[in-house]
């Protein structure tokens, strides 16, 4: 790793360093359980390394399974400002970084021409290249922000392999390098989290600059807290019902397995219809809520339900 | 600990996991920020830092117990026995007690086989990790019959541990106890309880494997057991002699691959060349700049798509590997104009039909395996005579858009080889490419006769593994 930067006294050696925000990796857990997000010890201790080693964190996993909203919770557990960057196909530097705001330089130009002439070239470049012109995009946004941020880049992997190596110089060196205006360094560090649905492979460069967390379907146990935390109405009975069921769906071979956010749809409709207890009827009326493709409701309520359904 | 973290990346890179330098450091780095008493942390900090694609993970889980548990396991077995003991003597004395086993059977240990599928089933019902561990002890000290210095996996210790076992009755226990009373068959708290129970056995499993694991990593040292049980990556298996359950891990693997080709593919089309001027666009753009079409704007360019002939022996030998490429290919098909799929043993018949309008392209595979009708006398493939019968029905719609894509290891049963057809296709046709599932080394041994084919193709691909066929594949569309 080579940076500009002074080498810092610091037990691990690290380019930079920051007055760590956690402890432990428990503290992490428990922060993020406090705003409604149940990790698991792999999940905070992801997160408290990438606080302490600062890096960033690259969060894979099938959809709905909280990536982005791992990111969120965070910035809230942290009181940070969350600055978003959702990525799409053909996404360039103007959206992701900075751009130069043309209208208001023309206006300059065209006000000097007008008014008391005498304004040298050299003096009016160095104005119209200047932070009054500049239109922060939400990198820059959060290389530049003086308060504590984290940085959400959703969806990397809808970017192009050429685009990505616009994000390579943020994620490793905290820093942007716009010509006119040279270098510009963090001024607090931000903790950044990047989602992928695994929709292409990541070039090296990106992995290799970042943690890596794979977010999976979580087991019966932490789906069961996790409905119970998250919708308020449903009794424990059900919670454990629930999660049984989603378990058993995940493991038949569907063409889409029910995702977390669907699970807490599902508890949330069985609370609104008044169910405490989960019968076979009531399964085969709200499938629908977990599945999204005839063909897998079919084939789970003839797993599921047998011969009866 | 440093050691200890260069052998186990050492391990990880003689696995396939590739793990660059920088990784490494920030391996050690997390290593220093933890606390390394806390093994589900420990494990956290390695994953994160050193394994970047979820498709590594198996390798590394392994590699892992293997490197991690050892220690801990010894440094558990040291505090128990006390400190005046040999660090060789635990193996040695659980080598003895195995040995016993093997030879006489029966009534070693203080436990009886009631008592301690009695103590299973609580550990397992309650959830108790230590006794289920404990449990596992018992059941690999006495079933397993370890013996000390053999380089083996352990493959063969877990499956005479478990046919002990009777796993059987003890599901069917774990589920009546989960169900409750009165539950019906054929109904849902039937087949959860069922769910819960299988889960439940499958942690007894792995609990008897990581006992197992830990006799062998006593008896052998970590690296030497990491080398015996290493598998390759499922993107490296051989297909062809694949088990069953690597069958299935390819399987998992096939769809992920299958959609990141296809966004490839999309994405180099629509990227390649430049289509038309788009007016409308380059007018709209040029607003900004007072009118002048500083920017000209271009349609996202349509080139043409090629067509895809498979032709696939799918007789036993290779059958495996042509349902992979055919799932494939239908995968990604919209990728292309057309796709037709034939297959063979020693005649041949269109598959194409069992893919239209099936939803899941496994579903036609499966169909084809069992209602194409590819048999002619013997059931032993015959090239030359499939070629003809193709060249015979199909050869006047193969035009200058289409790809042919042989299947096969071109293993002709002596067969005559009717090479002239594919000289004919190929003339016909934008190319012929030949994939062949075996090792190049062994072709044109026996009655592999692909030295006959090859002249009239453009390629002729080994194509062992799921790499090296979405590879290929990637290079035709």
């Amino acid at each position: 790793m080579t940076s500009l930067r002074d080498e810092v006294e610091d037990p691990l050696g690290l380019d930079y360093a920051r007055a760590p925000r956690f402890s432990s990796p428990d503290e992490v857990g428990a922060a993020l359980a406090a705003n409604r997000y149940l990790a698991d010890a792999a999940i905070a201790s992801v997160v408290y390394l990438a606080d302490r080693l600062i890096k960033p964190v690259l969060i894979e996993g099938p959809a709905g399974t909280g990536k982005t909203q791992l990111g969120k919770t965070v910035a809230e557990a942290l009181g940070a400002r969350l600055i978003r960057l959702q990525c799409y196909e053909g996404i360039d530097e103007s959206k992701a970084l900075y751009e130069w705001n043309y209208r208001k330089q023309l206006l300059r130009i065209q006000a000097g021409q007008h008014g008391e002439s005498g304004l040298d070239w050299h003096e009016l470049e160095g104005d119209i290249f200047s932070d009054e012109f500049l239109l922060t995009r939400p990198l820059l946004e959060a290389i530049r922000a003086t308060d504590p941020v984290v940085l959400l880049i959703d969806e990397v992997d809808r970017v192009e392999v050429e685009t990505e190596a616009l994000l390579l110089e943020v994620l490793s060196e905290y820093q942007v390098s716009i010509p006119e205006l040279g270098t510009l360094t963090a001024t607090q560090l931000p903790l950044v989290f990047l989602t992928s649905n695994n929709t292409r492979e990541l070039s090296e460069a990106l992995k290799r600059r970042c943690l890596y967390l794979h977010l999976n379907y979580p087991d019966v146990e932490r789906e069961r807290a996790i409905v119970l935390s998250r919708v308020p109405g449903v009794s424990s009975a059900l919670a454990t019902r629930i999660a049984e069921v989603v378990r058993s769906l995940r493991q038949l071979d569907l063409r889409k397995a029910p995702s977390v956010s669907e699970t807490l749809d599902w508890a949330r409709t069985l609370v609104v219809l008044g169910r405490s207890e989960l019968g076979d009827q009531d399964v085969k009326d709200t499938l629908h809520v977990l599945l999204k493709f005839q063909s897998d409701i079919d084939k789970a309520s003839k797993e599921l339900l047998g011969n009866r359904a | 600990m440093l050691d200890l973290l260069g052998s186990f990346v050492g391990e990880l890179r003689d696995a396939g996991i590739p793990v660059s330098t920088t990784e490494h450091l920030d391996a050690a780095r997390a290593l220093v920020a933890i606390d390394l008493m806390e093994r589900a942390v420990v494990k956290a900090a390695l994953s994160t830092t050193l394994v970047k694609d979820e498709t590594h993970f198996a390798a590394f889980e392994l590699a892992f117990e293997i490197f991690f548990a050892s220690v801990t396991a010894q440094a558990a077995a040291d505090q128990l026995d006390g400190p005046e003991h040999e660090p060789g003597e635990p193996s040695s004395q659980r080598g003895s007690e195995g040995r016993g086993k093997g030879g006489g059977g029966g009534a070693s240990g203080e436990v009886t086989q009631e008592e301690l599928a009695a103590m299973l089933f609580r550990a397992l019902r309650e959830g108790d990790a230590s006794m289920l561990a404990e449990g596992a002890r018992i059941a690999v000290s006495r079933f397993a019959g370890i013996e000390p210095g053999r380089p083996v996996g352990g493959t063969y210790y877990l499956y005479r541990t478990l046919r002990n076992l009777d796993l059987d009755a003890l599901r069917a226990l774990l589920q009546s106890a989960a169900a409750g009373e009165g539950a019906l068959p054929g109904s849902l708290s039937q087949r959860l309880a069922l769910d819960d129970a299988s889960g439940r056995i499958d942690q007894l499993r792995r609990a008897i494997e990581d006992e197992i694991r830990r006799r062998l990593v006593e008896d052998r040292g970590a690296s030497a057991l990491a080398r015996s049980v290493r598998r390759p990556l499922p993107e490296d298996l051989d297909v062809m002699h694949a088990t069953r359950d690597e069958l299935t891990a390819l399987h998992r693997a096939l769809v992920p691959l299958s959609r990141k080709l296809a966004m490839r593919l999309a994405r180099k089309r629509r990227r390649g060349h430049r289509g038309a001027l788009d007016l409308r666009r380059t007018v709209r753009q040029s607003m900004s700049t007072g009118g002048v079409p500083i920017n000209p704007v271009f349609k996202p360019p349509r080139p043409a798509k090629p067509e895809i002939f498979v032709i696939a022996d799918v007789s036993g030998s290779v059958a495996s590997f042509a349902r992979f490429t055919l799932l494939l290919v239908h995968a990604i098909s919209a990728q292309f104009r057309k796709v037709r799929s034939f297959v063979f043993v020693d005649a041949l018949d269109e598959a194409t039909r069992f893919f239209e309008g099936a939803a899941d392209p496994a579903d036609a595979v499966a169909r084809i395996n069992t209602e194409a009708d590819v048999v002619w006398i013997d059931g032993h493939s015959d090239y030359g005579r499939a070629l003809t019968q193709f060249h015979e029905r199909y050869a006047n719609d193969v035009t200058r858009r289409t790809s042919i894509l042989l299947l096969g290891d071109a293993r002709n049963n002596y067969h005559a080889s009717q090479a002239w057809v594919l000289d004919d296709l190929r003339r016909r046709a934008r190319a012929v490419y030949w994939l062949n599932p075996e090792p190049q080394s062994y072709w044109n041994s026996g009655d592999s006769i692909v030295a006959a084919y090859a002249p009239h193709c453009d390629a002729v691909v080994e194509c062992r593994t799921l790499r090296q066929l979405e590879r290929f594949v990637g290079t035709l569309a």
